[in-house]
């Protein structure tokens, strides 16, 4: 039996002064890949927002546990460095600030340990070539005029240098093609590994022809309304979720 | 929660010299500027000339227009003069120079050893007000370019002297112009002649370090027809208690077809945490295109002092002219800036460029003031103008004062003006890639420097985000 890498205990998040997500709970093993599913407006964003850390997010009771550590309390930074890992749906800009440079400091920040920048700029490099990140996006601002199949591309390259146990993808298909989904798709499967969880948050199915979950949750209004395999998702799919919002509801 | 970082970063400056100091009494007369000019043994014309600005001086106001506040300034309880002892036997080299200098020097950094020769910078440094050590003045020789004290100008060209100073910013252009030309003590000159590039990046450090004591620069930088020159002024100053007034005038001239390239890194000491102190930086520079094709660029990254009052500008008189002003000001505590610059478009085709980037952290106040001037024989000038300011924290200030004055309708003038915050999502975005929050905020910061920054040579790049990173640390919580 493999451990378990991530666990969300009744978590409650607030927003303004409004409840966003309600007694959520969720247990990732090691190795597993789990996909919440969820209409636009049910929380999905909030709460991968909030399991980072994000500071706008009040949690108001519940844990976040990671490979056995109470995370709850940690700052964004902290938990990167503990290796939990967000893909962004809308990874902001930052212009003025070089890729390349940005991916240097980050690595320097969550490895730790002194990589010689020579080594630094080949690891980014040959990752970068694999993703077909092109080298001139190096020198190019953070996320700054690219395009919405770039900038997945850019977070999921993050996530194969900063090797997190636990990655939580939100909407990482929103904007993509299909040339570019197959692409990052085949990116997370590859880093599909024993010793890591997956969480992917997605509002439909195309994602998970692609990466075939362990599990889905079916979350409505701040909730996992009902769980199960992946069939959960083709089932989900073809009733819609108004069914599952009657489940909740009784 | 970045507060406690906030003091450390002067103290590894603040410290004062002790040095031995040749002192006039305070307070300024006719007698005071016959001393003066006795002191620098300069000839009867320009006793005169200091005289006269002394005269006018006496009929001008203060001017009160800046977005700036501060306690009157007492001219009557200033020193206009002082300068390091033995300065008649003034060194030949390093060696000879005071090792205390020395070791200051080295503090801050100044590039006056042999490495920093052979990274091609020479340097001719302003300790209080006498010019100390001039170096690679031999290989500028070669070329005849002229690199020296602008007192030692005044003995030794003063064909060039009487012809150009005074001839970019008149006598009485300002209150701080007219008393600069009244008390100046030293600074330097520069003369590229025609079809010279500068085989060297021509740098001063300036330093305030006498308490009480003003400090009156005089640069005076001329490139004659296709010569080029890049200029680097930096400075620093000790920890000190009292207000100090610095009102420097530089001149730049450009003839057809040359190059001036001015950059400016300013770090004088900026008051305690409350507003105690720091340096009063009432600056005028002006720099005339005056020959067709010609170009002035003008870079500063203002980091230091209580209050400053500074507005680097271009005439553009020659036909396709360029200026270009490249601004980064940052405010924290309670420090108070009013600057930006004066593009006047007198030629044809003339262009212009300015990108200035305020950062208003603490107290302080951060106030960008424009002039973008297109006189009537100005046909197809062109002006570019980005004016973004960026706040930190609740209790600061950010304003922007442009004037846009078009007298030629064949002109194109386009200004771009932002004001911002630190946005949330860019330090969330940075930090869950583990980058912790002041790290992440200096990277946003430089981030929005980085269009100013890259006009910088490479060793000010690293001075400036230096700097930069010191005046953040602390300004977030």
């Amino acid at each position: 039996m493999s451990k378990t890498i991530f666990e969300v205990k009744n978590l409650e998040v607030s927003v303004e002064d409004k409840k966003i997500v309600n007694d959520l709970s969720l247990s990732i093993k090691a190795g597993e890949v789990h996909a919440i599913m969820g209409r636009n407006g049910s929380g999905k964003t909030t709460l991968a927002n909030s399991l980072m850390g994000h500071p706008a997010y009040t949690v108001l009771a519940g844990k976040v546990i990671l490979d056995g550590e109470d995370i709850t309390e940690c700052s964004p930074d902290e938990r990167a460095k503990k290796r939990l890992f967000l893909g962004f749906q809308y990874p902001v800009a930052v212009p003025g600030v070089s890729l390349g440079n940005f991916l240097r400091t980050s690595l320097g920040f969550v490895r730790g340990e002194e990589i010689p920048k020579k080594e630094l700029r080949k690891l980014i490099k040959s990752e970068a070539t694999a993703l077909n990140v092109p080298d001139d996006f190096l020198s190019r601002s953070l996320n700054e005029g690219f395009s919405g199949g770039e900038k997945k591309r850019i977070e999921t390259l993050q996530m194969q240098l900063l090797q997190p146990k636990v990655a939580i993808m939100d909407e990482t298909d929103s904007g993509l093609d299909i040339d570019a989904l197959k692409l990052v798709a085949e990116k997370i499967n590859s880093l599909r590994s024993p010793d890591r969880g997956i969480l992917l948050i997605t509002h439909y199915q195309r994602l998970l022809e692609y990466i075939k979950p362990d599990q889905v949750h079916v979350m409505i209004k701040g909730k996992i309304v009902k769980s199960g395999g992946a069939s959960l998702a083709l089932d989900l799919e073809s009733r819609g979720y108004d069914e599952f919002a009657g489940a909740s509801n009784g | 929660m970045v507060t406690e970082y906030q003091k450390k970063d002067y103290s590894q400056f603040g410290f004062v010299t002790d040095i031995g100091e040749d002192r006039i009494p305070n307070g300024l007369d006719e007698n005071v500027v016959r001393m003066i000019s006795a002191k620098k043994n300069e000839p009867e014309w320009m006793v005169e000339w200091r005289l006269k600005a002394y005269r006018k001086w006496l009929t001008m106001k203060e001017p009160s227009w800046a977005h700036v506040s501060y306690e009157p300034i007492d001219f009557e309880g200033i020193c206009y003069y002082s300068a390091p002892k033995k300065p008649e036997d003034g060194p030949k080299s390093l060696d000879e120079v005071d090792p205390k200098l020395v070791e200051a020097y080295q503090k801050l950094g100044i590039p006056l050893d042999e490495q920093k020769r052979l990274a091609g910078v020479a340097v001719d440094a302003v300790f209080d007000s006498v010019s100390i050590v001039t170096t690679h003045k031999e290989t500028l020789a070669e070329h005849g370019v002229i690199f020296c004290p602008i007192s030692e100008a005044i003995r030794e060209y003063p064909d060039l002297i009487k012809k150009y100073l005074g001839s970019v910013v008149p006598m009485a252009d300002n209150f701080y112009s007219a008393l600069n030309c009244a008390v100046f003590s030293d600074g330097s000159f520069v003369y590229i002649p025609k079809g010279v590039k500068c085989p060297l990046d021509l740098s001063t450090y300036f330093r305030i370090n006498a308490g009480g004591t003003g400090q009156f620069e005089r640069t005076l930088i001329i490139a004659d027809e296709g010569a080029e020159v890049t200029y680097l002024e930096g400075c620093t100053a000790p920890m000190r208690d009292e207000n100090q007034l610095h009102a420097a005038v530089v001149e730049l001239v450009a003839m057809e077809g040359a190059e001036i390239k001015y950059t400016t890194v300013q770090n004088w000491y900026a008051g305690d945490e409350n507003g105690k102190g720091g340096v009063y930086n009432f600056v005028t520079k002006r720099g005339a295109c005056r020959g067709d094709h010609s170009k002035i660029s003008w870079t500063q990254v203002e980091t230091g002092s209580a209050v400053t009052w500074k507005y680097p500008s271009c005439i553009l008189e020659g036909d396709y002219s360029i200026g270009e002003f490249y601004s980064v000001a940052i405010t924290n505590d309670y420090m108070q800036a009013d600057t930006g610059t004066k593009m006047l478009h007198l030629g044809k085709n003339t262009r212009s460029r300015i990108v200035s980037k305020g950062i208003s952290t603490g107290h302080s106040q951060n106030s960008y003031r424009g002039q973008v001037f297109i006189g009537p024989k100005a046909e197809n000038a062109r002006n570019h103008t980005q004016c973004d300011s960026l706040l930190i924290g609740g209790a600061c200030e950010a304003n922007t004062y442009p004037v846009i004055n078009v007298k030629n309708k064949t002109a194109v003038v386009e200004h771009e003006a932002t004001a911002s915050k630190v946005s949330a999502d860019q330090l969330f975005y940075l930090q869950s890639r583990g980058i912790d929050e002041e790290q992440a905020i200096k990277l946003i910061i430089n981030g929005y420097c980085e269009e100013v920054f890259k006009q910088l040579p490479m060793e000010f790049a690293v001075e400036a985000n230096r700097l930069l990173d010191l005046k953040l640390e602390g300004s977030v919580g």
